[in-house]
């Protein structure tokens, strides 16, 4: 993680440190994955559990797309998924962020 | 203009109603407790549009203070004692968040033994929280310098949290006259309240407040909030300088009385400091070069100006109202930190007075200045009020220089 | 009427690349509840595992991590500081805390808060435990889980409190005559929501507490979360319910509870039970009496 930006961050900083929003964005979190959700759009009904039970609100709300960068692959999305159209994938080294 | 005959309690209330505070917060404990009834009713009878908070502790008390001060809004609490060691923690996340909270504190010991009695343990030992520190040693001053507390703290250069110390008691529940300002006058010397540049909670603009810092930037993060607290003194001795001009009554971060030739010069905080300047003054009729050197601020610390108070003096008696308990008086401990790298080192002595209330009379300071004399011991940190090994030897510990 | 998922709002009020365990409940709690509450609301996080996976910026509403103990007592000052520069309007003011930062080192400041009528949401994430200092028990520890400090030892075996002795922070916010109080999980997001909307329209001090199954301290595998917050209800673990001015009311109906085994089966917490029959026995039986009391509690 970005370390100049702390830097200059500090130096800025008047008297109180406060952080803008969406900073976060710099943490790939995807780099935490073992196993990747991996969803099939012919079995889907589109129905939204898996976007209403992401912790991380990275999939798709409109299109289900997943957000490789982000997604930890806790795994949630697949166990709820009723038509069972997300599968867990081991991940390949590399993978993710 | 008029002049009211007011307790000390009463002095910081009328004051804090004249700085127009939008955020009051705090729990009863004596001595305090009369400057939140004293607010209360001024809030009930409409004379203070400011919201009372009638909090459960004065960790809480603290903690509302600072919330205010994080929507941008002037907040006040009153404290002392076992409340102010209580809020700690909170006093420590208050200037972290460099919230300009001011508080007024009477004074008192901390248990045990039970003692609602005045001395500045409550205080001192919260040196360390990068809170302002300034100390009353008359119910005029009290009055005066919670004037001045929100223009200081609030000052774009030191935003960080104050408190004006005044003994329990003697200040707190003693009467005197007091000369005071309007409405209008305090209004032209205090900026209106909730208007800062500071950054606040606001949905408008979403900022986070109270994350991690890391350790790799977390000494700059501190160096900075030191840096306020030091440089405050600037912002001090302005805002003494333009209370002078509005209102006549002169202020200085150090206080002299008699130190131009003195031989001996006596240091300490609060309100003996009075009595210390009486018996300075009888003692010179005695044909005796006493001074006196009252620190108004003991945070931040006033290095220089102490440095140019003592000037020559061959010996500084430091009288401490409070122990750190293993060494010495805790002013003692800047004192001699201060003049450590002076070419011309003064011999200081270091007197533990005053604790829980015991009362200090000018036989008490002239007890001091006895033990102070060359030649009579060899030590440096002498317990007078406490009962020696042998009638009129007091417990005396510590090398000297 | 009841929240349908169509209704959820779309808006994400929190940025990615927070540093929450994978499959954290409180993540996906917090992200429901500020659906809800929107943009114009000012969150009060008290420490605990949420205050510190929120840091460099996640929320993209104003948010302020405060102590341990402290937020009820903060946001008391926001709340009548906002009143008292006529700023107050239809914010709202929501304080998120652990079951350690509510239950336990909070409780006072809470009481406080809420005896003053002050008008907040407080939301509790119950995970049973103080998680963020890795997984120490605490006054809303389930009987019988292993914590690190109920370890499994030769002489006691995980938390030995009496069952019925564990804190109802619903029924004790409800002892202060609050005006809307209510107990919700993460398993049920609709639910949550609801909830969250109704303590949103109240004038005053609302309160909710949501049950949080926690992976990593609970030792749960991730995906298994929803399911097993899913069973701490449908097992009678946890009822959800409501309390709108002293009246108490079921939202998610049990009508054949699940036997407890079901729901201790996924947690590796409760490893030292699985098998042992008279264990089972011992945990079924606090639960049963907790649940028929909390049932003889409502009104619906």
């Amino acid at each position: 993680m970005g370390m100049e930006k702390y830097e200059k961050f500090v130096k800025d900083a008047k008297d109180v440190l406060t952080y803008p929003p969406g900073w976060s964005l710099d943490n790939k979190t995807g780099a935490w994955r073992a196993t990747k959700p991996v969803l099939d759009h012919e079995r889907c009904t589109e129905c939204g559990l898996c976007w209403l039970y992401c912790p991380e609100a990275c999939i798709d709300s409109e299109s289900f797309d997943i957000d490789y960068d982000y997604c930890k692959g806790c795994g949630i999305c697949a166990e709820e998924c009723r038509p069972g159209a997300i599968e867990m994938q081991r991940e390949e080294t590399g993978e993710g962020a | 203009m008029t002049t009211e005959f007011w307790n000390g309690n009463m002095a910081a209330a009328q004051a804090v109603k004249r700085a127009r505070v939008q955020l009051i917060a705090a729990y009863p404990i004596t001595p305090q407790t009369h400057t939140v009834e004293y607010l209360s009713q001024f809030v009930n009878d409409g004379e203070l549009d400011a919201r009372m908070v009638k909090v459960e502790s004065e960790h809480s008390a603290l903690s509302a203070c600072a919330g205010a001060a994080a929507v941008g809004a002037r907040s006040f609490t009153a404290s002392c004692s076992q409340g102010i060691q209580l809020m700690s923690e909170v006093m420590y996340f208050t200037s972290g968040m460099r919230f300009p909270v001011v508080m007024a504190i009477a004074n008192r010991t901390l248990s045990v033994p039970v003692n609602i009695w005045p001395d500045h343990q409550d205080t001192l030992v919260n040196r360390d929280s990068c809170w302002l520190q300034i100390y009353a040693v008359s119910v005029q001053e009290v009055y005066d310098l919670m004037l001045m507390a929100y223009p200081i703290a609030e000052d774009p250069e030191v935003n960080l949290p104050l408190l004006i110390s005044y003994d329990g008691f003697i200040l707190s529940h003693a009467s005197e006259p007091v000369v005071t300002i309007t409405q209008e006058e305090a209004d032209q010397f205090i900026q209106p309240p909730g208007q800062t540049d500071r950054a606040i909670l606001d949905p408008e603009n979403p900022l986070q407040f109270g994350e991690v810092l890391f350790p790799e930037w977390y000494p700059d993060y501190e160096y900075k909030k030191h840096r306020a607290l030091a440089d405050s003194l600037t912002v001090i001795d302005r805002t003494f300088r333009k209370f002078k001009e509005q209102f006549g009554r002169e202020y200085h971060v150090v206080e002299t009385e008699g130190t131009g030739d003195a031989e001996v010069v006596i240091i300490g905080i609060g309100s003996m400091m009075q009595t210390a300047r009486y018996a300075a003054s009888e003692m010179r009729k005695r044909g005796e070069k006493v001074g006196v050197a009252n620190l108004r601020t003991f945070r931040p610390f006033p290095e220089e100006e102490l440095v140019k108070a003592v000037g020559h003096a061959k010996t500084v008696l430091v009288l401490d109202r409070d122990i750190g308990y293993g060494t010495s008086g805790m002013v003692y401990q800047d004192v001699t930190r201060t003049f450590y790298h002076q070419e011309q080192r003064p011999e200081l002595l270091n007197f533990i007075i005053g604790l829980g209330g015991k009362d200090i009379t000018p036989k008490t300071i002239e007890r001091c200045l006895e033990l102070g004399k060359p030649g009579f011991t060899g030590q440096s940190v002498f317990w007078p009020d406490a009962r020696g090994p042998k009638e009129g030897i007091p417990y005396s510990e510590g090398l000297t220089a | 009427m009841a929240m349908k998922l169509k209704d959820v709002s779309r808006e994400e009020h929190l940025s990615l690349g927070n540093l929450a365990c994978a499959g954290c409940p409180e993540m996906l709690g917090f992200r429901h509840t500020l659906k809800v509450l929107g943009k114009n609301t000012i969150v009060i996080n008290a420490t605990g595992c949420l205050a510190v996976v929120m840091q460099m910026g996640v929320p993209k509403v104003p948010h302020f991590h405060v102590l341990f103990e402290n937020a009820p007592a903060v946001i008391s000052g926001i709340d009548d500081a906002l009143k008292a520069m006529g700023k107050r309007e239809d914010m709202n003011l929501l304080v998120v805390a652990g079951d350690g930062g509510t239950a336990d080192i909070g409780l006072s400041s809470l009481s406080g808060a809420i005896e003053r009528n002050q008008d907040f949401i407080y939301l509790c994430y119950d995970n049973e435990s103080y998680m963020n200092t890795g997984g120490q028990r605490s006054g809303t520890t389930s009987f019988g889980a292993r914590t690190s400090t109920t370890p499994i030892g030769s002489v006691t075996k995980g938390e030995d409190r009496p069952p019925e002795l564990k804190k109802d922070m619903v029924e004790i916010v409800a002892a202060h005559h609050i005006p809307y109080a209510a107990s919700a999980s993460i398993g049920y997001p609709l639910d949550l929501m609801e909830k969250v909307q109704k303590a949103a329209a109240v004038r005053g001090p609302s309160y909710i507490h949501c049950h949080s199954p926690c992976p990593t301290g609970w030792g749960i595998d991730t995906r298994d979360i929803v399911k097993v917050a899913k069973l701490a209800v449908t097992t009678g673990c946890i009822v959800l319910y409501e309390m709108v001015d002293g009246v108490r009311k079921v939202t998610k109906k049990v009508s054949k509870r699940k036997p407890i085994g079901e729901y201790l089966k996924y947690q590796s917490r409760f490893k030292h039970v699985i098998g042992d029959e008279e264990a089972i026995a011992e945990i079924q039986r606090g639960v049963d009496e907790n649940f028929e009391a909390m049932m003889a509690k409502m009104s619906a």
